[in-house]
């Protein structure tokens, strides 16, 4: 290694074949209790419809098992070893308390279709959630159904939809600005709207004036993100919506980067119609390499006939249930009530923390972003002046005139035993460094930071084919992804 | 606040660096008047142990010493514990999604792992990582099978998870794809002559699930080659994914939507779940969601990385085969691990198991009230009809802290006094006698009115 890193070292961690190259014919970790009612004769009941081979399915002991995907797991990296700088993903500590509750035997065994005199406990969890989440976004209704956060743009953009036709035009496209998540334009397909692109302005904003030209009746809303993809807070919010609803449109609020505003603003009360949340995100429900998430939709009263069905109410007696008889819904956007589990997860985490909590949580991890953005300025381009909110985005600009791309950059800041940060993305920004350090990370880790990026920029200056060739210190190399793309294996084979 | 890891003396001489001199400063680009000059109306602050306290009482109003038949879509199976052990390790609970390849080679040598034995079980070429859920995955295969065959028409089996045929509903609405519903028949299988006149020209796909919505396994070879003589795809949804322990998987469908729950994962309430679509090779540019392929580094050792991005939205933006980007990953593992434990042989002693718990019920159930669609294999669900509400009988059953069977009404109107009852290998013999008892005390109790009625007529 060039320079030394203070943060990691390497250890020795173990090799680990795929599960089916340890299976050998006899091993087995499973045992079932004894049959308390007659045997049945397969072939019989089943006729051609039994199933003789399971191919090449694994047989294997139980300490392999354990062996195998821990020693699995000993190569990934996680925030429990240390930042996860990630922008626009708001890796934050998981508290271990949320796994603990959401695996007490009624919440974890509960099936979703007991009656309603023993699903109480569950109803309270989702109304409880649900008047959380609608104060701290300052909405009046919400929607606990969608599974992540696309899925909840799929849900508030049909519930768009639904308002639209019932003013007697559904309208024909939605507006999002170039720094926007991908997920936005894929959506906003989903639901038969075409996309229209909304350049932002030199300040990383949405352009007023642009939007001004670009709104008509035929704009069925605007999604825009705030703080947008730059952790940059866009300070003509309100215009923004008088523009939208001066023409009938209404303004989407991609609440990917709630993170920044949870109880020092609330977008309900700066014009926003309709919103998602990414419980997986601002809530601390864990990220488990890729999901599951839950992507709750918030919105004004306007929209409130057209939620997806069932809505969690309150009886007159003061029990609850869930209600289906409503003409105007959307319908169901997944079978039952959507990603229960992270909803306990989000209520634990609501719990631990308080009003004073969340506001502390909001103002580190603001506080940790400049504190990034200071400490780097001036050693990467910041390509964008304005003040950053949770999150700061840098450029390499400097080090690609060395032939040294973002993505270089990152892959040596996994030497130094730091997760990157988002690559190329904002798409506004050319070799964007996105990062987000989140509230859960001491001073200490920032700092360690810090000394990693800068001393990656000075590694640059002197030797940038060494960066190039990172990461140095892992299991593997920088893999072939043009191979696997060119030729996929997407499965083993004998 | 116990999650936060700084001092008053470190956010101090963080601001001082920063340069500025109060935290309010940061935060001075939103607007005055929409800054919250006040504490969130939410619970205070509270401890560990309150938390615990909290949710253990929700846990006590749900129910949480009842066993049930319930099963519909999620099932109740035992869970080795080694799932909870192994998926609880922060480096797979606290990672993200696998984009740096050479720092995630745990996640991604699972989810290798993991399409390899979805692909065997289902009988499908390859398999994706994840869908939200059963519902979604089977919506997603068919705005698949329309981008495939470049048809419009879908035709979809009555029998299939009414709320997935709902939620189908939703996602079609606005891609322009006219549904078409096909009936079951008195076997509880697909009608086939209505199919034949249901698939046209313009249909896309033949979507229908089996083991179905009563448990009915479908003849899938022959509904493959009605679609199929018409240029139509056929995909299979799968509810139940014990089921491919020992009914055999639908080799013949171009699309498996399945929802694997039932491999490990707590029935939760309803979710998280793990959809699953899986399809042959020649389709797999046109397949949603995540895929992990194999390749080699600079030197030639094995790694995996996410391929195949350019299906994604992240690349394509508005052109993307789908909106998705979280998916399930981590309910993935719980299915994956599940499907280690019990292996080639487990798996089918376990699909066995169920297979007679369930053949033991629907017998005794059908000494006293009428067992449905007893004319086709069933795997571990059934039909009870009764001639009292099912909802009184379970009203009483509850008495007996036992959830008796899904009354069916609200979704199938047509089968009056039903209820979709379910076996897994957790269900007791006891159980199963006192369910068949206090049914046989309801129909002996409605005859005997009616023998009253008809004396005093």
């Amino acid at each position: 290694m060039k320079h030394m890193t203070r943060k990691a070292t390497r250890h020795v961690n173990q090799n680990e074949n795929l599960i089916f190259e340890k299976s050998s014919p006899g091993k087995a970790a499973w045992k079932l209790p004894p049959l308390d009612v007659p045997e049945v004769d397969t072939a019989k009941l089943l006729g051609k419809s039994e199933r003789k081979d399971l191919g090449n399915m694994p047989e294997v002991s139980e300490i392999e098992i354990i062996r195998h995907f821990t020693r699995l797991s000993t190569w990934n990296y996680a925030i429990d070893l240390g930042m996860y700088p990630l922008g626009s993903c708001t890796m934050k500590y998981n508290p271990r308390v949320n796994e603990f509750v959401s695996r007490v035997d009624g919440l974890a065994n509960g099936h979703p279709y007991q009656p309603a005199k023993i699903s109480q406990g569950a109803m309270r969890i989702m109304k409880t959630l649900s008047d959380c989440l609608i104060e701290i976004t300052g909405m009046d209704a919400i929607t606990l159904q969608p599974a992540a956060g696309a899925h909840g743009e799929f849900t508030g953009l049909l519930m768009v939809r639904a308002y639209h036709e019932s003013q007697g035009n559904a309208r024909k496209k939605i507006l999002i600005p170039d720094s926007a998540h991908g997920t936005n334009p894929a959506t906003a397909a989903t639901v038969g709207y075409a996309v229209e692109n909304l350049k932002s302005n030199d300040r990383g904003m949405v352009d007023v004036a642009a939007l001004a030209a670009q709104m008509n009746e035929d704009v069925a809303a605007l999604m825009v993100t705030n703080p947008n993809t730059l952790g940059v807070f866009e300070q003509e919010i309100h215009k923004i919506a008088d523009l939208m609803h001066a023409k009938g449109g209404l303004l989407y609020m991609d609440g990917a980067n709630m993170n920044a505003l949870v109880g020092k603003t609330r977008p309900g009360d700066f014009g926003v119609d309709v919103m998602h949340l990414n419980l997986h995100k601002t809530f601390s429900t864990p990220h488990g390499g890729g999901g599951p998430g839950s992507g709750p939709v918030a919105i004004k009263k306007m929209l409130e006939p057209f939620l997806p069905t069932p809505v969690v109410v309150t009886k007159p007696d003061g029990t609850m249930a869930f209600e289906y008889n409503r003409p105007q819904s959307v319908g169901r956007v997944r079978a039952f009530y959507g990603n229960f589990g992270m909803f306990i997860r989000a209520l634990a985490y609501i719990f631990a923390n308080g009003p004073d909590g969340l506001r502390q949580t909001t103002e580190d991890a603001v506080l940790n972003a400049n504190y990034i953005r200071k400490g780097l300025e001036g050693v990467y381009d910041l390509p964008y002046s304005s003040p950053s909110m949770h999150e700061v985005v840098f450029s390499d600009k400097v080090q690609s005139k060395k032939g040294v791309k973002t993505m270089d950059l990152a892959k040596r800041l996994i030497d130094y035993g730091f997760h990157p940060y988002t690559t190329a993305f904002p798409l506004i920004v050319p070799g964007a460094l996105m990062i987000e350090p989140t509230e859960s990370e001491p001073k200490e880790e920032l700092d360690l930071f810090i000394e990693a990026m800068k001393s990656i920029a000075e590694e640059v200056e002197e030797d940038p084919q060494f960066v190039l060739d990172a990461p140095h210190n892992t299991r593997i190399s920088r893999l072939d992804e043009t191979l696997a793309a060119r030729k996929p294996v997407l499965r083993w084979k004998p | 606040m116990r999650y936060l890891p700084k001092s008053p003396a470190d956010r101090e001489a963080m601001l001082k660096a920063i340069g500025v001199r109060s935290i309010d400063d940061l935060f001075s680009p939103i607007p005055s008047e929409y800054r919250l000059a006040r504490d969130l109306h939410v619970p205070r602050q509270m401890a560990e142990s309150e938390i615990v306290d909290w949710f253990k009482l929700r846990s006590k109003e749900n129910g949480d010493d009842y066993t049930s038949f319930l099963g519909a879509g999620a099932y109740y199976h035992y869970r080795p514990v080694v799932i909870d052990a192994l998926v609880q390790r922060g480096e797979f609970l606290t990672s993200y999604t696998p984009y740096q390849a050479e720092f995630a080679q745990g996640t991604l040598q699972a989810i290798f792992e993991f399409q390899t034995m979805i692909s065997e079980l289902t009988g499908m070429d390859l398999a994706n990582a994840s869908m939200y859920d059963g519902s979604t995955g089977a919506a997603e295969a068919v705005m698949m099978a329309v981008r495939i065959t470049g048809k419009s028409g879908a035709v979809i089996a009555r029998s299939v998870h009414p709320e997935y045929r709902e939620v189908l509903g939703t996602y079609a609405t606005h891609q322009g794809i006219p549904l078409t519903t096909v009936a079951f028949t008195d076997s509880g299988r697909l009608n086939l002559k209505e199919l034949e006149k249901a698939v046209g020209d313009d249909t896309a796909c033949v979507l229908i699930q089996s083991p179905n919505f009563f448990a009915t396994i479908e003849d899938v070879e022959t509904i493959a080659e009605i679609a199929h003589r018409r240029g139509a795809l056929l995909i299979v949804s799968i509810a139940e994914a014990v089921s491919l322990g020992i009914v055999e998987p639908p080799r013949v469908a171009d699309i498996v939507a399945m929802e694997a729950q039932s491999f490990g994962v707590p029935m939760g309430f309803g979710g998280p779940y793990c959809g699953v679509i899986a399809t042959k090779e020649k389709f797999v540019r046109q397949m949603p969601g995540r895929l992990a392929g194999q390749t080699v580094d600079k030197k030639g050792k094995r790694g995996f990385v996410l391929t195949l991005a350019t299906r994604e939205q992240h690349i394509r933006r508005e052109k993307a085969t789908s909106n998705i980007c979280t998916n399930q990953a981590l309910v993935a593992l719980m299915v994956n691990i599940f499907m280690t434990v019990y292996g080639k042989v487990g798996l089918r002693e376990l699909g066995k198991q169920n297979l007679a718990k369930t053949a033991y019920a629907a017998d005794q159930f059908g000494k006293n009230a009428a067992v449905l669609f007893g004319g086709a294999p069933r795997f571990n669900e059934f039909v009870v009809q009764t001639s009292e509400d099912p909802s009184a009988i379970n009203s009483r059953l509850l008495g007996h802290k036992i959830v008796g069977g899904l009354p069916l009404k609200r979704f199938y109107p047509e089968l009056g006094n039903a209820a979709l009852w379910c076996c897994t290998e957790l269900t007791t013999r006891s159980m199963i006698d006192t369910a068949v008892g206090l049914v046989a005390e309801s129909e002996r109790s409605v005859r005997s009115m009616k023998e009253a009625e008809e004396v005093a007529l």
